[in-house]
């Protein structure tokens, strides 16, 4: 584990890579989400004790909700507070989905130690996010697997698929809010 | 999946997001349930014949600020619902204000009125229908708030539900105003504030499913 500065400082660095990714920066933006990963890792290690092998997938579920949520967010705002909410929001649908007592206490109740901690060890994810990929209809799964995965353009995915450029942005975009229904529906036991 | 991997999936190529995405939810939602509410009051129930001649008294806009002005603290309070981690603050005030006046006022004027009459100023003449009109009003609204506030990231669903069906009907009693031949206070104070309660009970009922991201 290691400490990641303060979280003042992991907050003013997080917030200005995530400014820059909402610009449409993929490489700040991929530093932001890289950095957050490692802080709520080491957030949910901490607060989890039951749960230590839920927490990558936990993680990964956070992660997808940020991105699918990118647009609401402020810059007036504390990045701190935004992340916790959906952090929160998450756990408690992960929890519920679970139907664990832990539903019922709060243990992200600390917002202020949200950035306090990095943890850069991931564990192994239970959950096979790529597998559920594989489930999505093609015109959601292959916008995702040019664009995303293959690091193609727009264009050139709009090509190999016989797609139009704006069905796949949509794909690409309708694939991930997809995917996180699938990961929501995947939690229920 | 590795939690490595799905950073670069979700990073790779992404494009500037759009910083007004909330606005143009919530106006498309606003301005679909808003005409939807119109056009139904007009085929359902008909304009009231009077209306030219009531809309230059004060009292019709007093009447349609109730609505309007619950409206707007509604979208406020939804809008801000609709952001993780921003609290709604004062916007308790701003939805708590006209309902405060509009009471205050209906007090005023039961209590300087003839006992026999204040029953009637009460109930006016369409007390069975008025909230049950609303509720029917509202539903369009109410669909398009919700898939509005779908979209963007409720993290608090019960009372982002609340917000969002409050403002459905409070944007479709806006349109009732149209047709609603009560003139009194009272009336208002009791019967346009249950029809407005009743879509944003539904909202906290089934936000947690409706809104669920």
């Amino acid at each position: 584990m290691t400490e990641g500065g303060t979280a003042q400082s992991a907050e003013e660095r997080l917030k200005a890579l995530f400014l820059q990714g909402l610009a449409g920066e993929a490489a700040a933006y991929h530093a932001f989400l890289d950095g957050l990963s490692g802080h709520l890792r080491a957030f949910l290690r901490k607060r989890l004790y039951g749960l230590q092998d839920d927490v990558e997938d936990i993680v990964q579920e956070i992660l997808i909700a940020v991105h699918n949520g990118r647009h609401t967010y402020r810059a007036d705002q504390p990045l701190t507070a935004w992340v916790h909410a959906i952090a929160r929001y998450k756990l408690a649908d992960f929890l519920r989905g679970r139907a664990r007592h832990e539903a019922r206490n709060d243990p992200l109740d600390e917002q202020a130690d949200l950035f306090a901690a990095s943890d850069d060890e991931a564990a192994q994810a239970r959950r096979d996010v790529g597998k559920l990929l594989d489930e999505l209809p093609d015109r959601q799964r292959l916008p995702i697997l040019h664009v995303k995965l293959q690091g193609l353009s727009v264009a050139e995915t709009a090509q190999l698929t016989g797609l139009s450029e704006s069905a796949v942005k949509v794909g690409v975009h309708r694939g991930l809010k997809a995917l996180a229904a699938r990961i929501r529906g995947k939690v229920k036991v | 999946m590795k939690t490595k991997d799905m950073v670069a999936l979700l990073a790779a190529g992404v494009e500037p997001v759009d910083r007004h995405a909330l606005a143009r939810r919530f106006g498309w939602a606003l301005l679909a349930g808003g005409l939807a509410a119109a056009a139904l009051t007009l085929r359902m129930f008909g304009m009231r014949p009077d209306l030219d001649l009531m809309m230059a008294t004060p009292l019709f806009w007093a009447k349609v600020a109730l609505p309007f002005l619950l409206a707007a603290a509604a979208l406020w309070a939804a809008g801000r619902l609709s952001r993780p981690g921003v609290t709604v603050g004062r916007g308790w005030l701003a939805l708590a204000a006209p309902v405060a006046v509009v009471w205050a006022a209906a007090a005023a004027v039961l209590l300087s009125a003839p006992a026999p009459e204040r029953m009637s100023l009460l109930m006016g003449s369409t007390w069975r229908t008025c909230p049950l009109n609303i509720t029917v009003l509202s539903v369009p609204a109410f669909v398009a708030v919700m898939w509005a506030m779908k979209g963007l990231a409720p993290t608090r669903p019960r009372v982002a539900g609340a917000a969002g069906g409050l403002l459905a009907s409070a944007t479709a009693t806006v349109a009732y105003c149209l047709h609603c031949p009560e003139m009194e206070v009272p009336f208002w104070a009791v019967w346009y504030l249950l029809g407005m309660l009743i879509p944003a009970a539904l909202g906290a009922l089934l936000g947690p499913r409706l809104l669920r991201w």
